[in-house]
């Protein structure tokens, strides 16, 4: 009767058919498109809140100086001090720190009396910022540091009870160029990543529960195609459907917001491989939520419980480092933290998948985990 | 009629956890006729068509389908047979034509949409959605989607419940046709009157057991043998005939 059944034709069969249902439901495209471009035309417009400046201090400086302890203070300056001087230059000019600070003491030389007006006093301490042009929060770190300053002389002129004081300290600034680090080049990785993990979650869960409760699986069943081809025909309609979404947020992102794509086009494909592996990766909680979940209403919170803790810990908006030490770990043990990492480190710092080995490494373990659960959880009717 | 057997049902025995919903039924199908498996809900009857179709694993028995064994060659089973289930929808935003395309795909054959649809009168709804067909559209449909691959048997789950009177007429004409050109053809139904005019062979079936197997002409001989009287005596017509009289032999799409 039938020569030669070809499950390549039925799974494709199952892609196409899965591919034109999605681009007919309204909320799939409103979530992979429309909402991660308003949240990138929002955020791109309104730049930087809730900002950290990272400032690297260099080695060697004065930790114990006055001026180094009130800026250990101010909230919005993160100080770090566990990288090499060559490792704080280069992320200095990538703009992943904001600012190398030193902080030297000025021994010996300080002039107590007579305070001869007419030489050019020596200042107790040196503080010498770099800034790059890779980072707009260089000025927000420049007026913090001035008003330290002045504190501080204030404060020693106040001591030393003198009328026209010796500056305690003075600032030396100098500004190396590198590329410019913008907002879109935070927001849109952070977008993308959770544009793929709405569309691997929810979309999966919705569309494989409603196929077993419409009782179309079972129907499916009846011919002779392959459980697999169900899955991977499933797979391969949201995979390009959401790769396709992928590449329009990065062109809109690109053209209209000045996305940083370093290698150009070679660029775009490393993040569309990383958006595949994503993908996959998520659907493996989708195909966990559409198993466990009793009725299409259980979907949207089971999903939630995956997504929002993601869509607020993984740097999809602002950056993990702004999160207290113990925040921190939560979201270093998520996937879409890993995600957007090699997201952006592939984006603006150029790499290619190779050097985001780290990430990958961290993404196939929860690949693993995701989908030893899913196998479990799954059901067929 | 050659009264050769497509299907074979031997002692077919279906247990789900602690409930035993088929309890030893033994029947044969005959190649080309129409068969009904009559009888009150809970009987046993999907389960036992969802065994013969491959959905369900069975506890025990053995089954024949044109030749080939249901645990060794479902596969094959499975090209040979159309399927009609009860209740089934079918994959969501597609209309009648893609859903077509896509079954095709399911099925490895090469059917064109308006090749399939013209058999069940659905030419004109092809760029419709399953949803928004009526009862008796959808229930043609679904058999258009049976007949795909050319199919030895076709298998009808209720396909005539909740259909008006016209739809119910139409979809028997249908059901004869398909017979008609070669294919046999196994319904369960819950209307006796429906039974009678259509089937050529009907098995009762209760409490997960075959009562009776005959012709319903047999039966009705039977029964009226043994003294039988309608507690009232027909008439020439029913309000069936009525209603068809007053409202037309002509589908009813809505």
């Amino acid at each position: 009767m039938n020569q030669n059944y070809s499950n390549t034709r039925a799974t494709l069969a199952i892609a196409k058919a899965s591919f034109r249902s999605i681009l007919r439901s309204p909320s799939a495209v409103v979530f992979s498109l429309a909402f991660p471009l308003i949240f990138i035309l929002v955020f791109a417009n309104i730049g930087g809140g809730g900002v950290a400046v990272d400032v690297g201090v260099a080695k060697g400086a004065d930790t114990l100086s006055p001026v180094y302890k009130a800026l250990k203070k101010v909230t919005v300056i993160n100080l770090i001090k566990d990288q090499t001087a060559d490792e704080m230059a280069k992320n200095l000019s990538k703009g992943s720190i904001d600012a190398i600070i030193d902080i030297k003491t000025n021994t010996g030389d300080l002039t107590i009396y007579p305070p001869l007006s007419s030489l050019p006093q020596k200042a107790a301490y040196m503080v010498n910022v770099q800034y790059t042009t890779s980072s707009s929060k260089g000025p927000i770190l420049k007026s913090v540091i001035t008003n330290v300053l002045n504190e501080i002389n204030e404060t020693y002129r106040k001591m030393s009870m003198a009328t026209t004081p010796p500056q305690a300290a003075e600032l030396k600034e100098a500004t190396v160029s590198g590329r410019a680090y913008k907002y879109i080049d935070f927001i849109l990785p952070g977008q993308l990543g959770f544009s793929l993990l709405s569309s691997g979650v929810f979309g999966t869960a919705f569309v494989f529960i409603s196929l077993r409760l419409t009782l179309v699986i079972k129907r499916f069943f009846a011919t002779p195609v392959k459980r697999y081809s169900i899955v991977l025909g499933e797979a391969i309609a949201r995979i390009v459907f959401s790769l396709l979404g992928a590449l329009f947020i990065i062109m809109v992102g690109h053209y209209a917001f000045g996305f940083t794509l370093i290698h150009g086009i070679v660029t775009v494909l490393n993040m569309l491989v990383l958006c595949a592996i994503g993908l996959i990766i998520f659907m493996g909680f989708g195909f966990t939520v559409s198993g466990i979940a009793k009725n299409e209403s259980t979907v949207p919170p089971l999903s939630n419980i995956i997504t929002l803790p993601q869509f607020l810990l993984s740097g999809t908006f602002f950056s993990v480092t702004a999160f207290p030490k113990w925040l921190q770990y939560v979201s270093n043990a998520l996937p879409l933290t890993h995600l957007n990492n090699a997201m952006r480190k592939v984006a603006f710092e150029g790499a290619g998948l190779g050097d985001v080995t780290h990430q990958l490494f961290i993404l196939l373990l929860w690949g693993i985990g995701v989908y030893a659960v899913a196998v479990k959880t799954f059901k067929w009717e | 009629m050659a009264n050769q057997p497509i299907i074979t049902v031997k002692n077919l025995v279906k247990n789900y956890d602690d409930f035993q919903a088929v309890k030893g039924i033994s029947f044969e199908v005959y190649e080309g006729e129409i068969f009904g498996l009559l009888g009150p809900n809970g009987a046993g009857k999907t389960t036992t068509l969802e065994v013969i179709e491959t959905l369900r694993d069975k506890t025990s028995g053995e089954i024949t389908v044109d030749g080939f064994n249901i645990e060794t060659d479902a596969d094959s089973i499975k090209k040979r047979i159309g399927v009609q289930l009860q209740a089934a929808g079918y994959y969501p935003n597609l209309n009648l034509s893609e859903l077509i395309v896509l079954f095709s795909g399911l099925y490895g054959v090469n059917k064109t949409p308006t090749e399939m649809l013209e058999k069940v009168a659905l030419t004109d709804k092809a760029k419709a959605k399953y949803k928004d067909l009526s009862g008796g559209q959808k229930q043609r449909f679904s058999i258009a989607t049976t007949l795909i691959n050319n199919p030895r048997i076709i298998f009808l789950d209720e396909p005539t419940t909740g259909l008006d009177p016209q739809a119910r007429r139409n979809l028997w004409d249908l059901i004869r046709e398909i017979r008609n050109a070669g294919t046999t053809v196994v319904i369960t139904t819950h209307y006796m009157d429906e039974a009678e005019v259509l089937c050529d062979r009907v098995a009762f079936v209760d409490g997960g057991h075959i009562i009776g197997i005959d012709t319903p002409d047999h039966f009705i001989d039977q029964l009226v043998a043994t003294g039988f009287e309608r507690a009232k005596q027909t008439k020439g017509a029913n309000l069936e005939d009525v209603f068809i009289n007053l409202t037309g032999k002509e589908w009813r799409e809505g």
